[in-house]
């Protein structure tokens, strides 16, 4: 996890809170950084995480865990961690004979109307356990990313109904978090990945949004971070919860400084 | 329009529109954004409706009923009949739970009451029906319900009936929202500036002119309305009276300023490709004293002095 980014997010893996559902997204620039930071910070903070991988493969995500300090291998043999690796069991699909429904049971069929059992797959990973002892805080999801499940051919409005699904669940039954990456293609005519984006920021408490530099690529700067808080528990009279930072990417580290104030530039 | 409804109305003009949006009735259509959230604001009429005494029904589609119920104390709490389409809304889990007919049904069941008093029905959200029903199916049923009132031939005396919908602009195209907006009677639009909402509130009454007024507001922790007058000065860092503005060109290593006499030359230079009259003149007189022009050329040593023209084997 990125110590900056949890200053200027105000929490820690000890005291973060509970039942939020957060949105990461990030246009024309690789918001990926920000999910390896969330499950490292998720692993660190003790919590059963279930994570479903669509994007890339789990030796990917566990060699930047490692740089991160969190070792993704042991964290599964342990149980905290359920990983769906959606490039390998989507092959299982249509090689492997399976007596209930596959998570990604939507790729066979040619009309699938929904993504009830991806969301039942989420649902038994994140159950607890009555094993007698707690071992873990609280259940999270992680999603790397959403864009994906449009791209594969479900709705928009499928996969809005499979966040809210996990989120009655997930956040206000199991009191766990959320953590969703969505693309924004910025393209107008994708009008199904508008509707996702909005849907599930409007569903979301944090949304996180990563932009390349308006101007284009730079060697110091690799972007800006917007970051809005939504829907506290309390209307506040103030509504001033919107910061935006500027960043540049380390080999460990992510580095956030105030617009214009990058160490190389002054 | 009875005596007391006018009397409200006219109340209701003096506290500012956004007060009085409850008393004409209909549909209200709150419509927001990701920046500008309106379910405070829906929670806020929500308190309002009960304090009056009406009933409250909630179709709650979109947060749970402890997350809606948060922030209103128990007499207003007890007012609140809150159906429940969070849980699950598609009946995933195949339970006997689910209530029959959906949130329609739910909708149609509320307004066969048999009580006469007056009703609120809060959609959160209208958007979430929206993308879940027809939007013909949605407008038609908004229509049955917001109109019950002016049903002729009804032998019960039915009191009115208030909707308000929240609508998340962005997830719709042009056309359900403009159906939605010729059904209600009265558009909030949430906005603001610099951590200070505001709603435009459209308000349509029968046989009069459209009204539109910009309200600022902020909503207190117990969801009552706090009507403001604008953006407060403070809050704007550009506008310091202390500090005056910097001029940028005073300490610049070259000069921005032009002197009398050079502006004056500037003014008067006549552009190259501009065609004045001294220039339509100087081309039709023939210039006189205008020497022909010379070619002077030294051949270099190696320099192939053929006068036979290259083209003139091009039969042109």
């Amino acid at each position: 996890m990125f110590v900056e980014l949890n200053n200027l997010l105000n929490t820690t893996p000890d005291r973060a809170e509970q039942g939020k559902l957060t949105l990461l997204c990030d246009a024309k620039t690789d918001g990926s950084f920000l999910v390896h930071h969330f499950l490292s910070f998720y692993l660190k903070a003790n919590c059963k995480v279930c994570f479903v991988a669509l994007f890339q493969s789990f030796s990917h995500y566990n060699i930047v865990g490692q740089k991160l300090g969190v070792n993704l291998t042991v964290a599964r043999e342990r149980g905290q961690l359920v990983f769906l690796e959606g490039l390998k069991s989507a092959v299982d699909v249509f090689f492997q004979t399976q007596e209930e429904p596959h998570p990604l049971q939507f790729l066979r069929e040619a009309n699938a109307g929904n993504l009830k059992p991806l969301f039942e797959f989420v649902r038994e990973a994140l159950k607890p356990v009555d094993s007698g002892e707690a071992r873990w805080t609280y259940p999270v999801l992680l999603v790397d990313d959403l864009s994906v499940l449009l791209s594969l051919g479900m709705g928009a409005v499928a996969v809005l109904d499979f966040i809210h699904y996990c989120r009655a669940t997930v956040c206000w039954e199991l009191k766990g978090n959320m953590v969703i990456l969505v693309h924004d293609s910025g393209d107008v005519e994708d009008e199904e990945n508008d509707i996702l984006l909005n849907g599930v920021s409007h569903q979301s408490h944090l949304i996180l949004r990563a932009e390349g530099l308006a101007t284009g690529f730079c060697r110091d700067v690799h972007g800006q971070l917007r970051i809005l808080w939504r829907r506290p528990s309390q209307p506040t009279a103030q509504r001033d919860q919107s910061l935006t930072y500027q960043y540049k990417i380390q080999d460990k580290s992510v580095s956030f400084f105030a617009k214009g104030m990058s160490p190389a530039v002054l | 329009v009875t005596l007391s409804e006018g009397a409200r109305a006219g109340i209701g003009r003096e506290l500012g529109m956004l007060d009085s949006l409850l008393s004409l009735g209909g549909l209200v259509l709150l419509r927001d954004s990701v920046e500008w959230e309106g379910r405070s604001l829906l929670k806020a009429l929500v308190k309002k409706s009960a304090l009056c005494g009406e009933q409250v029904h909630i179709l709650g589609c979109e947060v749970s009923e402890e997350e809606f119920r948060e922030g209103f104390d128990s007499d207003i709490n007890n007012r609140l009949v809150y159906h429940d389409f969070f849980r699950d809304p598609l009946n995933w889990s195949k339970t006997e739970e689910a209530l029959p007919g959906g949130p329609l049904g739910a909708l149609r069941a509320i307004c066969k009451r048999t009580d006469p008093g007056p009703v609120t029905i809060a959609l959160d959200s209208l958007s979430w029906l929206l993308l879940h029903l027809p939007c013909t199916t949605l407008c038609q049923a908004l229509h049955a319900v917001s109109h019950q009132d002016a049903c002729p031939g009804d032998s019960s005396p039915v009191g009115k009936v208030s909707v308000l919908g929240l609508l998340h602009e962005e997830l719709h195209g042009p056309g359900p929202v403009g159906a939605l907006s010729s059904l209600a009677q009265t558009e909030v639009t949430l906005g603001g500036t610099k951590g200070q909402a505001s709603a435009h509130i459209l308000c349509r009454r029968p046989r009069q002119r459209p009204t539109d007024q910009t309200q600022w507001f902020s909503i207190l922790p117990d969801f009552s309305l706090d009507l403001q007058e604008g953006p407060s000065v403070e809050s704007q860092p550009y506008s310091d009276p202390h500090i005056p503005p910097v001029d940028p060109t005073t300490h610049l290593t070259f000069n921005l300023h032009l002197s009398k006499k050079e502006r004056e030359a500037k003014d008067s230079l006549i552009l190259p490709f501009q065609f004045s009259s001294e220039k339509q003149q100087a081309l039709l007189r023939p210039r006189p004293g205008q020497a022909t022009s010379h070619i002077f050329y030294e051949p270099d040593a190696y320099d192939d002095l053929d006068q036979e023209d290259p083209d003139d084997d091009l039969d042109i």
